[in-house]
C-alpha cells in the first residue's frame, strides 16, 4: 500500500518556531516548524475544546491556550496536565517548498 | 549512592492505604497522580457527592446553559478512571479523624484506616443569614446538582435576581440572559469583583453585563427574602427597594469545609493550613485545593487559591508528597472568568503598592494591565488578552525587568519583550 500525501501548506506559511492551524482533507490541523523541522497533530485539544494553533509553541511542546496543558508535538503525547490523553500527530514530508501530510 | 533519586516514603510500599477527602477536582488529580507516580497501594476516595471527579467551571456556563451534560466535565473518561483501581466512596462524608490512630470514622458507619491522609473537602456556597434564605426558588451554585437545579429557571421571560457581583454572580447572570431570562445583579460593594480586581476591569465588566441587558445595582445591600401573596420572590434591599423575580441566586462567596480538620485539631486559618509540600500540621495528613490555606510568595500573604489551576495542581503536588517526592508548591495564582464570551484572565496578585501599565486602550475589547514593582511585573489581568497574558506569565515568574514604554506597545509583540 502506498501512502497518500496530501497538500497542507506552504513552507513559508509555518513561521519560524510557531503553529499555524489549517484544513487538510476534511481535519483540522496544526503545523508547527520547530528547529527548521515540521510536525503535525490534530488542532484542537484532547482536554478542553481549544485551537493548539492559538496556543504556545515552546521548543517542542504546544501548550494549550485555554488550560495550559502541554503536548508534545512530535508525538502527540500529553506532557502537562490537565492533558492525558494524546493528540493525534501525523507522518510529515517536506518537497517542493511544500509541507505534506500522510493523513490515513 | 543517587543522591538525585527521592527517598520513597513508607506511605508509598504496595501495603499502604492512602485516603483522599473530596471527590472534586483536587481529589481527582491526587489520585491519579498517585498511580502515575507508581503508587500499588491502597487509594480511597471519599465523596458526598454522587459524581465522579469533574471540573466545576463549566457548571455556571454550558452545564447551567443545558449546552453541556454534566458527565462532560468528568475528570476522566470512565476507563480511564476504573484503570486507577480506586476504593470510590461516593455519597459518604467522613464523621472524624482519630490521628493518634490514624483511622477516620465515615458517615456510614465504618471506620478505616490510613497511612496518608489528603484533605480535598473544598467548600459550599456561603448563603446569607437573613429571612427567606430557605425559600424555594433561593439557590446556590456550587455542584453538579445545583447547576441541574437551575438550568430550568433560566429561560425566556423569567426574571432572576442575582445576589453577589462577583465570579459566580456574574457568569450566572451571563448564562441567564443568554437563556433569555430578565437579570438584575444586586451588589452590596461599590463596584463588581471588588474583591480580586482593579477599578478598570471592575467597570469593564460593568458595561459588558449593562451591554448584554443585565440591570447592575451597586452599593444594593440584601436584607430579606420573601414570596409575595402572588406567589413570586422578592429581594428586599436597604434602601427599602423590593425587587420582585421568580428564581433568586446567591452568589457570595465560599466557606472551605475546614470543620473535620479543625475538630481533629489541625492547624487552620480560614482553611485548612499547609507548607509548601501540602503537609498540615499533622505531617501524615496533607490538604489540596479550594480548602487549603498556604502562604503564597507571590502574593506575600497566606492565602487560600479558589481556582481550577489551583485544584488540579495542588492535588498533583500533594500526591507527590504524600510518596515522599520532593515537592515545592509555591504557585503564581492564575484566574480566569469566561462571560458572553469574554475571557478574563488574571495572573499574579495586583497590589495598592504596584504602579500600572496599560497595553492597548483600557475599556476597549482587548486590553492588558500589567502591575509592576520598578521594571519587573508582579502581576497581569485584562480581558481577551490570553496569548499576551500568557507571555506576561513568563515575565512575572523569570521576574525580568522590562522597558515599560515597549510594554505598552501594542505594536511590539510580548514575545519580544
Amino acid at each position: 500500500m502506498t501512502t497518500t500525501w496530501i497538500d497542507a501548506a506552504a513552507c513559508d506559511d509555518v513561521p519560524q518556531d510557531d503553529v499555524i492551524g489549517v484544513p487538510v482533507g476534511g481535519r483540522e490541523i496544526a503545523l508547527y516548524s520547530v528547529g527548521g523541522d515540521v510536525f503535525a497533530t490534530d488542532n484542537v485539544c484532547t482536554h478542553g475544546h481549544a485551537r493548539l494553533c492559538e496556543g504556545f509553541l515552546e521548543g517542542h511542546e504546544i501548550e494549550c491556550p485555554l488550560h495550559q496543558g502541554r503536548f508534545d508535538v512530535r508525538t502527540g503525547q500529553p506532557t502537562c496536565a490537565p492533558a492525558t490523553e494524546a493528540l493525534r500527530s501525523y507522518p510529515v514530508k517536506v518537497e517542493g517548498g511544500r509541507v505534506w501530510l500522510a493523513i490515513d | 549512592m543517587d543522591s538525585e533519586r527521592p527517598v520513597v516514603a513508607a506511605a508509598a510500599h504496595a501495603d499502604a492505604t492512602i485516603v483522599i477527602v473530596g471527590a472534586g477536582q483536587a481529589g481527582g488529580w491526587t489520585a491519579q497522580t498517585l498511580r502515575k507516580e507508581g503508587f500499588a497501594g491502597r487509594i480511597v476516595l471519599i465523596g458526598d457527592e454522587l459524581h465522579p471527579p469533574h471540573e466545576r467551571p463549566p457548571l455556571s456556563k454550558a452545564v447551567l446553559a443545558g449546552e453541556a451534560v454534566p458527565e462532560s466535565t468528568r475528570l476522566l473518561k470512565s476507563e480511564a478512571f476504573d484503570a486507577l483501581a480506586l476504593e470510590w466512596r461516593a455519597g459518604t462524608r467522613v464523621t472524624g479523624i482519630d490521628r493518634a490512630a490514624r483511622r477516620l470514622e465515615l458517615s456510614d458507619g465504618d471506620v478505616l484506616g490510613y497511612d496518608k491522609l489528603v484533605l480535598c473537602t473544598g467548600g459550599r456556597a456561603r448563603t446569607l443569614p437573613i429571612a427567606g434564605a430557605d425559600e424555594p426558588g433561593v439557590h446556590t451554585l456550587r455542584t453538579i446538582d445545583d447547576a441541574l437545579a437551575l438550568a430550568p429557571s433560566l429561560r425566556p421571560g423569567s426574571s432572576i435576581v442575582v445576589v453577589g457581583g462577583g465570579w459566580i454572580g456574574l457568569e450566572v447572570a451571563a448564562t441567564a440572559r443568554r437563556r433569555g431570562a430578565d437579570v438584575v445583579v444586586v451588589e452590596a460593594q461599590s463596584r463588581l469583583c471588588e474583591r480580586t480586581v482593579p477599578g478598570e476591569i471592575s467597570e469593564h465588566l460593568m458595561a459588558l453585563h449593562c451591554a448584554n441587558g443585565t440591570r447592575v445595582m451597586l452599593g444594593a445591600g440584601v436584607t430579606a427574602f420573601a414570596r409575595g401573596s402572588d406567589g413570586r420572590l422578592a429581594v428586599r434591599l436597604a434602601d427599602g427597594t423590593s425587587l420582585a423575580c421568580d428564581t433568586i441566586v446567591v452568589g457570595v462567596g465560599l466557606v472551605p469545609n475546614d470543620e473535620l480538620a479543625r475538630e481533629a485539631g489541625l492547624e487552620c486559618d480560614g482553611g485548612v493550613l499547609v507548607d509548601a509540600r501540602c503537609r498540615t500540621s499533622d505531617p501524615d495528613i496533607l490538604a489540596a485545593g479550594d480548602v487549603a490555606v498556604a502562604e503564597n510568595p507571590w502574593a506575600g500573604r497566606r492565602m487560600r487559591l479558589e481556582s481550577w489551576h489551583n485544584a488540579q495542581e495542588q492535588g498533583i503536588a500533594a500526591a507527590r508528597s504524600a510518596l515522599g517526592l520532593e515537592v515545592d508548591y509555591q504557585p503564581l495564582p492564575w484566574f480566569w472568568s469566561d462571560q458572553y464570551g469574554m475571557n478574563l484572565q488574571i495572573y499574579g496578585v495586583p497590589m495598592p503598592s504596584h504602579h500600572v501599565v496599560t497595553r492597548g486602550v483600557a475599556g476597549s475589547e482587548t486590553f492588558a494591565l500589567f502591575y509592576l514593582d520598578g521594571d519587573v511585573v508582579k502581576a497581569a489581568l485584562g480581558p481577551n488578552a490570553a496569548r499576551d497574558l500568557r507571555f506576561a506569565r513568563r515575565l512575572i515568574e523569570q521576574r525580568k525587568p522590562v522597558d515599560t514604554q515597549r510594554l505598552a506597545d501594542t505594536a511590539i509583540p510580548m514575545s519580544k519583550l
